[in-house]
Formats: C-alpha cells, sequence, structure tokens
C-alpha cells in the first residue's frame, strides 16, 4: 500500500528530525465548528484510480492554522463574508437592481458552492466567478467585477459560505464530460522548467514535507481561501497559477478555459468532502 | 476608508467584578508605506494608528499601532467588568477616518 509506505516514511522522518514536527498538526483531528462536524477525510470517488481517501487541506495543516478556522470569529475568511452579505442588497447598474432583488436571502445560494464549476443553459462550463458577473452584466447593468477584486471576493466568500458543511458534488458526466476529460488531461499533464504535474506533488506525494510544506491533496473544497501567506482571500483560480508558477512555467489566466476545467477536475477529486468556505490555510 | 469592518466579540460578565475575555479584528490593508509598485513608486502608509477600549468611558486599554503590525489587526485581551454597562471599541485610521463598535454588559 502507498498509504503505508508514507506513513512509514513520515515517521522516519519524525524520528530523524525533530524540525518537522512544529510544521504538523493532528492529523487525526476533527474539524468542528460551532458544533458542526465536517467530514475533511472520506472514500475516494469512484473515478479516481491511484486515490483511496480523499483528505481536506484542513488536516495537513498546523494546529494553530487548524485552530484558526475551528473559531469562526478568529477566522479573517468571515470578515469576507460580512462584506459580501453587505454588497447582497446593494443596487448597482442601470435596471436597479441588486442581489436579492432577484434571488430573495442569501441563504438561496445554499448548495451553489457545491456544483461549482457548472455547466450553463449554453453549453459553456462557468464558475462561480462568471455567473456572478454575467448576473451583474445582463442582469443588472453593472460593469463585471476582476476575478481577484475585493468586491468578488467577498461575494464568492459569502455565497460558498451558504453551503458550508453541505459535501462537495460537482458533475462530471453529460454535458460537463468533454471539459472534465480535459481538465484531468490537464492535471496529469508535466508543465514548466520543473517538469511537474498536479498529480506529482498533490496525488504521489501527499502528506510528505516539499521542504517546509506540508503537501495537501491540492483540495478546492476550502475556497476561496484565507491564506495567511497572502494576508487576504484568494480565489482557485489564483492558487491554480501559483501553482503552475511554481513548476516554473508560464501559467494561463485567471477566468482561461484551461483553468476553468482544470477547476472542475480537481473538484471533482473533492466530491464528498465538505465545503468548509471560506477556510484558512498556510 | 471604505469597506473597513470592526468584529467585535465579548464574554458576557456574569456579575460584578468577573473578568471578561475581548476579541477584536478589523479589516485593514494596514499598507506600511514601504512598499513599492508595479512603476517603482512607493505606496503611501495606511494604518490603523491607535486602538482604544473604554468601558462607560474609562479607558481600559490605548494601544499604539506602527507599520509592522500585519493586515487585519487582531487584539485579545481580558478586562474586568465593575458595573453593567458599555464597552466601546475606537480604531483610528491614518486618512482621519474613525471606526468604532460597542459591546452591552448587563447582568
Amino acid at each position: 500500500m502507498p498509504g503505508n509506505a508514507r506513513r512509514a516514511t513520515m515517521a522516519v522522518l519524525l524520528a530523524g528530525t525533530v524540525m518537522v514536527a512544529p510544521a504538523l498538526g493532528d492529523e487525526s483531528a476533527e474539524l468542528v465548528i460551532d458544533g458542526q462536524v465536517f467530514v475533511t477525510r472520506t472514500e475516494a470517488p469512484e473515478h479516481m484510480e491511484y486515490v483511496p481517501e480523499i483528505i481536506s487541506g484542513w488536516v495537513f495543516r498546523s494546529a494553530e492554522t487548524q485552530a484558526v478556522q475551528m473559531d469562526d470569529f478568529d477566522n479573517p475568511g468571515m470578515l469576507y463574508v460580512d462584506g459580501g452579505l453587505e454588497e447582497w442588497t446593494n443596487v448597482d447598474g442601470t435596471a436597479g437592481e441588486s442581489c436579492a432583488s432577484c434571488h430573495g436571502d442569501a441563504e438561496s445560494m445554499a448548495g451553489v458552492r457545491t456544483q461549482m464549476p457548472h455547466v450553463n443553459e449554453d453549453g459553456e462550463l462557468w464558475t462561480m466567478e462568471d455567473y456572478i458577473n454575467n448576473c451583474r452584466t445582463e442582469r443588472m447593468g453593472a460593469e463585471a467585477w476582476g476575478w481577484e477584486s475585493g468586491n468578488m471576493l467577498n461575494m464568492t466568500a459569502m455565497i460558498s459560505y451558504q453551503s458550508r458543511g453541505m459535501p462537495m458534488s460537482v458533475q462530471i458526466d453529460g454535458e460537463a464530460a468533454e471539459y472534465w476529460e480535459q481538465g484531468r488531461e490537464l492535471y496529469y499533464t508535466r508543465f514548466g522548467q520543473l517538469d511537474l504535474s498536479c498529480a506529482n506533488c498533490h496525488e504521489d506525494n501527499y502528506g510528505n514535507m516539499l521542504r517546509a510544506d506540508h503537501l495537501s491533496q491540492g483540495q478546492l473544497n476550502g475556497f476561496p481561501v484565507y491564506r495567511l501567506k497572502w494576508a487576504g482571500l484568494g480565489s482557485i483560480h489564483r492558487r491554480l497559477r501559483g501553482c503552475i508558477t511554481d513548476t516554473r512555467a508560464e501559467t494561463f489566466g485567471r477566468g482561461s478555459d484551461e483553468l476553468t476545467a482544470l477547476e472542475l477536475y480537481v473538484a471533482s477529486r473533492g466530491n464528498g468532502l465538505s465545503v468548509e468556505a471560506p477556510s484558512v490555510r498556510n | 476608508m471604505e469597506g473597513v469592518r470592526p468584529r467585535v466579540r465579548v464574554d458576557s460578565a456574569t456579575e460584578a467584578g468577573a473578568v471578561v475575555e475581548v476579541k477584536t479584528l478589523i479589516s485593514h490593508p494596514m499598507e506600511s508605506g514601504l512598499r513599492r509598485d508595479g512603476d517603482g513608486n512607493l505606496i503611501p502608509r495606511q494604518i490603523i494608528n491607535r486602538f482604544t477600549a473604554e468601558y462607560n468611558g474609562e479607558m481600559v486599554i490605548d494601544v499604539t499601532l506602527e507599520p509592522a503590525i500585519s493586515t487585519n489587526p487582531y487584539f485579545e485581551f481580558d478586562a474586568t467588568v465593575p458595573e453593567p454597562g458599555t464597552f466601546t471599541f475606537t480604531w483610528y485610521d491614518d486618512d482621519g477616518d474613525v471606526y468604532t463598535s460597542t459591546n452591552d454588559q448587563s447582568f
């Protein structure tokens, strides 16, 4: 079993060097927020051939980072959720509408995050950002928000938060199949001068140390995520771009077809994990 | 500065003289004034430079913040609640804006 081999390696590492220890949290810890228990480990979806169990990135973080997410007050991502709630009822654009004019309470967005990205009525694969901007430009007569703008992050955080605790369940068959295949292709394609695919780290080596970083499975269930390194919230595409840049490759743009397809595939590798947005990571 | 949101959580005191835990967080970029933008120009400093907590008008804590303090400043401290009343929390921005939040204690 690769898993056993990995654990054995970890044990040797831990025994061999004390310095590794502080970076690691309690891997058997349970994520509970306000009494709500989150699924951070579960059986992998059928389509994953090489990974027996899918694990939330929360499990791989230090005890301190884990603790920040376990308290909604300490979690700085909740500031963005508050901002999104304000924006929800804010009238903008020529049509004189707010999000709430059509959608009612923000709670109506429950479940949306679990299905993103999603194939729209025209057969195109859209991320949550695409849906939001379509609403703004087509229905509200307002300007589209930048992918990584404050307003967009507030809104994706708030909408995602409505699904917190619900299991990820993106569609990968039917109209989505073609995009999913494209995403899978990208996942296993080596990029950059370092010649690394997503799988090299997040499938073959999760649980191992990459220098000071405890490699996770690269799950998306916590996004948008508050990264301590960023001192702010960031989108899925920002993270994907970061990873690809780290392979010393020229990367794809935010909102590009490639990253959207990759987002779908990576999200499907987390089907069954609880939505944690806004999560806290290193 | 727009979009700055304070958050406060204070334990509820159950009797006079009780010690309560106070947690405050405010969303703010805390731009240090030492960074440069893509064109090499200094980004002007804009930070929260002072934070105070008062209880019924009496100062509980008065903090001077410096540019080295990171984004979204967080404070956690204990305070003694001598009688029913109100905490007033105040943050002072470099641009002159003042943000406040309150918490009522009754027992």
